[in-house]
């Protein structure tokens, strides 16, 4: 048996957000209030004392790069589940962008397989929605469903011919799975490093215009129309594609939509002077589209934050702009990252959780992201004013590209719990 | 004149690290260099026993047979290193390479990359000085520095003009370099082209932006005509180099439009028949020969500035 005690437990799903002891037993939840574990002792009880700090669901991560099969140079399937697990993530859903591509069920099995035997948050997948991602043919989601795939993603490249993503979609809904867009007119960001505007002029780099990104959504939540699939916007950029999902969910349509930290906090000018950790697609953009998306995420046109962790070796950023790999290392910096929101007063520490845990969950149809009785003990306990510097030697993650490296944050994950295990604790 | 001051700066890698003395000082020294370059024996010895390495990841005729004649015309031992002869073709990383040449300890490397910011990365990781001889999109310091030569000469000033930029502004690092250029002086300028090829908000490089020619050339005192390169056809820039020619070309009859004693200049190569017309190339207006002989001299005094021991240019 274990207990949280005394902690700040934020629980949105639960409404709940109280002074509170969380009692663990047989991984499960077995009781929550105020003073629910004074009494219990025994040789096996142990105790985590929470006082100031929160106790919420584990983490929940619709979308993440985990590299294995194919680039362990970059991260595998153990090394990035324990960098979930250090950055409070209880679940992860890998994209299927390996090499080879996940689109069948060996290697939906195979990391499944490798997900169990490792140490960290849960590993879920995303199959591929066509064979290599090449956007022709469709894969057999039956089989990657019943292997253990919870949706389907070309994530890396947009399924870019209408006529096959209609078909993608039906066929996705006929096995309920999601169906996560990556969404990118790629016509139209040829040769673009970073997002169309001042700072690309200025730079001299080619754009990649939000409007790519916005004639896809809008595409694809007319094709969501027509068949009543599951759709969802993975790393949502651009006020446009803001209004579209937007006016989408007014009409009730089965469209969802996830945002990076990145996208929340940083702008295209982070760029400035070719930061090649800044790099990442779809890329950092304006300041309107920043405050867009964060009054989307407010308002729930947004429903979950997710971090696109896409970890990428010296190899592939230290070198000119052009040449640098996209992608941004998200796990381990997202929580004090976002925290910076919280105090900016941009986001409430309620709405800050329930994007991270139930709300995850719900578009997902995954279990966890919340602490009812009997659900399974996956937590975070945060110390949400610990200041520390995330340094490249202490990160579980084998890659470092982020633009938090070396910084000075507020706010840590101290414990994270998977099925009541304590699968990290932060080093005193 | 009197003997060039020392420069401020390790590197040139674009003129927005230049504030307005740093480009009259460049100027002046290259002056000096200029008159060398026209007597009987073009060599000074100012760079005797520096070494330059010209890094070119680009084809390049005319930049790189510059800076090689600048460096050798200064008396250092010059080198150069193009894609074809090197190891960037067998996949060593641009990090490795120029790893590889500073162990030879050079004093100055010139850089030409297809990638915008390559130079940056460079001068980032390496002891000697960098000169950003051309870099993607962004900037050609260079070559805004031997047009603002030019034009001073001509004009007698860089300030209060109207700098007028015809055609593929949005690939062309010659033109952001001399907007910059330009604008640091409080002289105009203007972008004029076919929206498709100039930057998506160029208003935002704080220049004034055309969609006609003649009201663009209207009061100009410079006009600075660029190259149509045949692979924007590709990319649906342009419908065709006729239509091109047809609404923005520089010939006779457009550029009437402009003052009588406005200059014409090109950074070349030039597509006679394109952009601009053979009469207006080979005209009295053009000094399109001009900028090439004052790259020479501006580049000479680049090297100077950067690699020479202070006191040692030759006198004017």
């Amino acid at each position: 048996m274990l207990i949280l005690r005394g902690g700040r437990v934020l629980d949105p799903a639960g409404e709940r957000d109280e002074i509170a002891d969380v009692v663990i037993e047989d991984g499960r939840i077995r009781s929550v209030g105020r003073d629910a574990g004074a009494g219990i002792e025994g040789e096996r009880v142990e105790r985590i004392e929470c006082e100031g700090r929160w106790v919420t669901p584990g983490f929940i991560d619709l979308h993440v790069h985990l590299r294995e099969p194919g680039q362990e140079y970059k991260e595998d399937i153990a090394s990035g589940l324990a960098a979930a697990a250090a950055g409070g993530f209880t679940t992860v859903c890998a994209m299927p962008n390996t090499k080879p591509v996940n689109d069948r069920r060996a290697i939906t099995e195979a990391m499944m397989s490798l997900g169990r035997a490792a140490r960290g948050a849960r590993l879920r997948v995303f199959g591929a929605v066509t064979m290599g991602s090449k956007g022709e043919q469709l894969t057999e989601m039956a089989d990657l469903a019943d292997a253990g795939a919870m949706g389907v993603s070309d994530d890396g490249v947009c399924v870019m011919n209408a006529a096959v993503m209609r078909r993608a979609l039906e066929y996705a809904r006929t096995f309920g799975l999601l169906v996560s867009q990556h969404c990118e007119d790629h016509h139209m960001t040829r040769h673009a490093p970073m997002n169309e505007g001042p700072v690309a002029t200025k730079l001299g780099l080619h754009g990649w215009p939000a409007a790519a990104e916005d004639v896809i959504v809008a595409r694809d939540v007319i094709l969501a129309e027509l068949t009543g699939a599951r759709y969802h916007v993975a790393h949502l950029s651009s006020r446009g594609a803001v209004r579209i999902v937007r006016e989408a969910k007014s009409r009730g349509l089965p469209v969802t939509a996830e945002v990076t930290p990145h996208h929340l906090l940083l702008t295209d000018e982070a760029v400035l002077g070719y930061q090649t950790f800044c790099k990442v697609n779809p890329p950092l953009r304006s300041a309107e589209d920043v405050e867009a998306v964060r009054e989307a995420l407010r308002d729930g046109t947004i429903d979950c934050i997710a971090t696109d962790h896409a970890p990428h070796s010296s190899l592939e950023k230290d070198c000119d702009f052009d040449e640098a790999a996209f992608g941004i290392n998200g796990l381990e910096p997202a929580l004090a990252a976002l925290l910076e929101l919280v105090r900016d007063g941009h986001l409430s520490e309620r709405r800050l959780v329930e994007t991270l845990t139930s709300a995850p969950a719900r578009v997902g149809h995954l279990e966890g992201g919340a602490l009812r009785v009997g659900a399974l003990a996956d937590v975070a306990v945060i110390d949400p004013t610990l200041r520390w510097t995330l340094r490249a030697e202490d990160m579980k993650s084998k890659s470092h590209n982020t633009p938090w490296i070396d910084r000075e944050l507020t706010g840590a994950v101290t414990h994270t719990l998977v099925g009541g295990d304590v699968v990290y604790a932060r080093a005193k | 004149m009197s003997a060039p001051r020392p420069f401020r700066h390790r590197h040139l890698l674009d003129i927005s690290g230049l504030d307005p003395r740093d480009i009259v000082q460049v100027l002046d020294t290259a002056e000096v260099f200029f008159e060398v370059s026209r007597r009987p024996v073009r060599k000074v010895p100012t760079l005797r026993g520096k070494t330059v390495i010209n890094l070119f990841y680009e084809a390049s005729t005319r930049t790189r047979t510059s800076f090689e004649l600048a460096g050798k015309r200064l008396s250092a031992d010059v080198v150069n290193i193009s894609t074809a002869t090197s190891s960037v073709k067998k996949g060593e990383t641009l990090l490795d390479t120029v790893r590889t040449l500073e162990a030879m300890r050079p004093d100055v490397v010139v850089v030409r990359h297809p990638a915008s910011g390559a130079p940056h990365f460079i001068a980032d990781r390496l002891s000697c000085s960098i000169v950003n001889a051309g870099d993607g999109l962004h900037a050609h310091p260079t070559q805004a520095l031997l047009d603002a030569f030019i034009v001073r000469r001509r004009l007698g000033t860089l300030s209060g003009l109207t700098v007028t930029i015809c055609g593929d502004v949005k690939h062309s690092r010659v033109a952001r370099s001399n907007a910059e250029l330009f604008q640091a002086f409080g002289s105009k300028v203007r972008f004029v082209g076919p929206r498709t090829l100039l930057p998506p908000n160029a208003e935002s490089l704080g220049v004034e932006v055309f969609d006609r020619l003649a009201p663009a050339l209207e009061g100009a005192n410079v006009v600075m005509v660029l190259r149509i390169q045949q692979e924007r056809l590709e990319g649906a820039h342009l419908p065709s180099l006729r239509e091109y020619s047809r609404t923005f070309g520089i010939n006779e009859r457009t550029l009437a439009a402009a003052p009588p004693e406005a200059i014409v200049m090109h950074p070349g190569p030039m597509n006679r028949g394109v952009e601009i017309d053979a009469k207006v190339a080979d005209g009295p207006r053009s000094v399109v020969l001009d900028q090439v002989e004052a790259g020479v001299a501006v580049r000479m005094a680049i090297l100077y500035q950067l690699a020479g021991e202070a006191g040692t240019a030759p006198a004017a």
